[in-house]
């Protein structure tokens, strides 16, 4: 298994092939923000499986509310529309209790816009003091040089995962922050797992190139690396099929996060860094 | 050999204890913690003081604003509250277990402003001088209710001398700007005493009651952040992940017993204690278990496995360089020490950064998956340790061990 250097250039490309399009797509389309970062309200009630999107609609056009977004899964429908106040809340959930039989209400969430801003503000700055933080322990416990890949190959982790949600579309909110965060600090930890064996074989003096010594390296850490991301999606795969669907965009972030994670600390972090190490 | 017995006997202690430990604390830790607003049903909403023209907010109005509205969540017989300020010109309030959320938030956020008014639209007397309002059934009308006022000694007077000046004629009765009724004086009211009727359904009037019971807001708020969740979606959801999290954590034990044997039972059983200290840790602290919060929990047993993933790793390495299993089990937590250090002080610094910006179910996410990387190192650096030399002399068997 001497790929790892070797073939680096191809697993460049690779990351490109996907991240590209991803970031075309942003900046044509950008992301499906969620009310948590437009302002808006979403109601979400269940009702006989039987009621049609198209007969909530109509019933909601009767109040004013036609541009209603009605979708329906299973038994439950969720009604996206404008911020709504307490009465126009009020309003649509009599509406739809004396249209339609059962109705039980599951939730109602709004969001003003100025709020939206503030959150979209703090989720920016959480990421980067977090960054940061990270960059300056990598630093201190092993060099600057690892601490660049490291930031290089983080990078590479949410540009992926961005590009993968804006393609698709599928709809972020602040829990996405919280899930790219957490994307982040496992890839670094899959990172450092790699730069410390490379750093305690740079430490044997070994008469070795450093295209030799990444390439064991990343070999030694090869099973572990892949037993860790295998563990944890078994939580998160369990989660994304069998929990709630409320947090299902926040699981799927971190489960596209994680492999993707696993696959930037093994060809694109330590490659990276050789490429500094080579130039520097 | 002499040793083999004591160890097998300290392990079958070990687990034995952890078995009855897990047994008997599973359901007081399970019921002592807190369940968020996403898992209990509940509200979190956040309000904002509207300024008026030369009326200023000052830290003094909100802090006036969150007694009264305390006063009126207290009324309303709820269990768990949280009642905060929040910057200059907010207050958050959050209610956990609430039956029907969006009626409290119908009642949180009225100014409840009463007012009596003479046929020219001049306010004669206000809620101000209100001693206590409660409802009852109208004795006139049947099937609806009523709310009956009692003035103070200031209002009592100021209410006396309205309905002497206004014999014959209408007074109307004013709630936050809109008109409720506007009954025709009899004859001077001098007990001080009013009735207001409105058609109000039993619930209207009560409400009504706990609103004039506590008094105005000094200034009007205006929702600005409002997430209710009923308790049907809590209790959906808090089935759900349970179930998820118990079925990701079965599939995580087997793999680990089918990939590193001995060792992996080592980490299974470590596992079950760092379940315990998690949530035991949660429970203590008082933390608040949300959605995303069992997802951090689910995910930190994913990560815990990490610490024990990179322990055995190492210890195949030495062994198969031909060392004896105790020293093999020496250099592979030597070694691993660092290398597990480093990599969770790292995510540690995302989940804390979460937790210091972070609200609402974010921070629970946060909150969770710290305790858990904590947790995890601890027991992997202890427990897993010490359980895996008494395995190393029961069974010397390198092939136990997945080499």
């Amino acid at each position: 298994m001497d790929i790892f250097i070797k073939r680096r250039k191809v697993f460049y490309i690779i990351s490109l092939l996907i991240i590209i399009p991803g970031l075309v797509s942003l900046v044509m389309n950008g992301l499906n923000l969620g009310i948590d970062f437009t302002g808006g309200s979403i109601i979400q009630v269940q009702m006989d499986s039987s009621v049609q999107s198209a007969q909530v609609r109509s019933a909601l056009k009767e109040i004013g509310m036609e541009r209603a977004d009605v979708s329906k899964s299973g038994n439950q429908f969720l009604i996206r529309t404008t911020e709504l106040d307490q009465e126009q809340t009020r309003q649509l959930l009599d509406a739809l209790e004396s249209k339609f039989k059962n109705v039980e209400f599951l939730s109602a969430e709004s969001v003003g816009a100025a709020i939206g801003k503030e959150l979209t503000n703090k989720a920016i700055l959480a990421v980067i003091i977090a960054a940061f933080a990270m960059l300056i322990y990598i630093t201190i416990r092993f060099e600057w040089t690892f601490g660049v890949a490291a930031i290089v190959s983080e990078i590479h982790d949410v540009l992926f995962v961005l590009g993968l949600f804006s393609l698709f579309q599928w709809e972020i909110n602040t829990s996405f922050i919280a899930a790219i965060l957490t994307v982040v600090g496992y890839s670094i930890n899959d990172t450092i797992v790699i730069f410390d064996r490379i750093r305690e074989n740079l430490r044997m003096k070994r008469k070795e190139d450093y295209a030799n010594l990444v390439n064991r390296s990343i070999t030694q850490s090869l099973n572990r690396s892949i037993n860790t991301v295998l563990t944890s999606l078994f939580a998160l795969v369990a989660l994304l099929v069998f929990g709630g669907g409320n947090i299902r965009y926040f699981i799927l972030a971190m489960v596209i996060g994680f492999v993707v994670g696993c696959y930037s600390s093994i060809f694109v972090a330590s490659p990276v860094w050789y490429d500094i190490k080579n130039r520097a | 050999m002499q040793e083999k017995t004591p160890s097998i006997l300290v392990v079958t202690i070990i687990v034995i204890a952890l078995g009855l430990l897990s047994y008997f604390l599973y359901q007081p830790i399970l019921n002592n913690l807190n369940l968020g607003l996403d898992l209990s049903g509940g509200l979190r909403v956040v309000l904002e003081a509207e300024e008026k023209k030369g009326q200023e907010v000052t830290p003094d109005t909100i802090q006036k604003a969150v007694g009264i509205l305390r006063d009126r969540v207290d009324n309303l017989g709820v269990k768990e509250t949280a009642l905060y300020p929040q910057g200059k010109n907010r207050v958050v309030v959050e209610i956990a277990g609430e039956e029907d959320p969006e009626a409290a938030v119908d009642i949180l956020k009225n100014t409840a402003e009463l007012e009596f008014w003479d046929e020219s639209n001049k306010v004669m007397v206000t809620g101000k001088h209100l001693k206590d309002a409660q409802a009852r059934m109208s004795q006139g009308e049947q099937g609806t209710a009523e709310v009956l006022i009692d003035f103070d000694k200031e209002g009592s007077r100021l209410f006396a001398e309205a309905t002497r000046a206004n014999v014959g004629k209408p007074i109307k009765i004013v709630i936050d700007g809109n008109i409720i009724s506007a009954p025709t004086v009899q004859e001077p009211i001098t007990d001080g005493s009013a009735r207001i009727t409105g058609g109000f359904t039993a619930k209207e009037a009560q409400d009504l009651a706990v609103l004039l019971r506590s008094g105005a807001l000094p200034v009007s708020l205006k929702v600005i952040e409002k997430r209710s969740i009923g308790p049907v979606l809590g209790a959906d959801s808090l089935d759900r992940s349970i179930k998820a999290g118990i079925i990701g954590l079965i599939a995580i034990l087997i793999f680990m017993l089918g990939y590193y044997r001995l060792p992996g039972l080592v980490a299974d059983i470590s596992l079950v204690l760092y379940s315990l200290l998690v949530l035991g840790a949660m429970s203590l602290l008082g933390a608040v278990l949300t959605l995303p919060g069992i997802a951090g929990f689910a995910l930190s047993i994913g990560m815990a496995v990490d610490a024990n993933v990179i322990i055995y790793e190492r210890l195949k390495e030495e062994l198969r360089y031909g060392k004896t299993l105790h020293a093999a089990i020496d250099a592979g937590f030597k070694r691993a020490f660092w290398t597990i250090l480093d990599s969770n002080v790292t995510t540690l610094v995302s989940a804390l950064v979460l937790m210091y910006l972070g609200t609402g179910p974010v921070k629970g996410f946060a909150v969770t998956l710290s305790i858990g990387i904590v947790a995890s190192m601890l027991v992997a650096l202890t427990f897993t340790r010490y359980l895996l030399i008494l395995m190393g002399n029961i069974s010397k068997n390198k092939k136990l061990y997945g080499v």
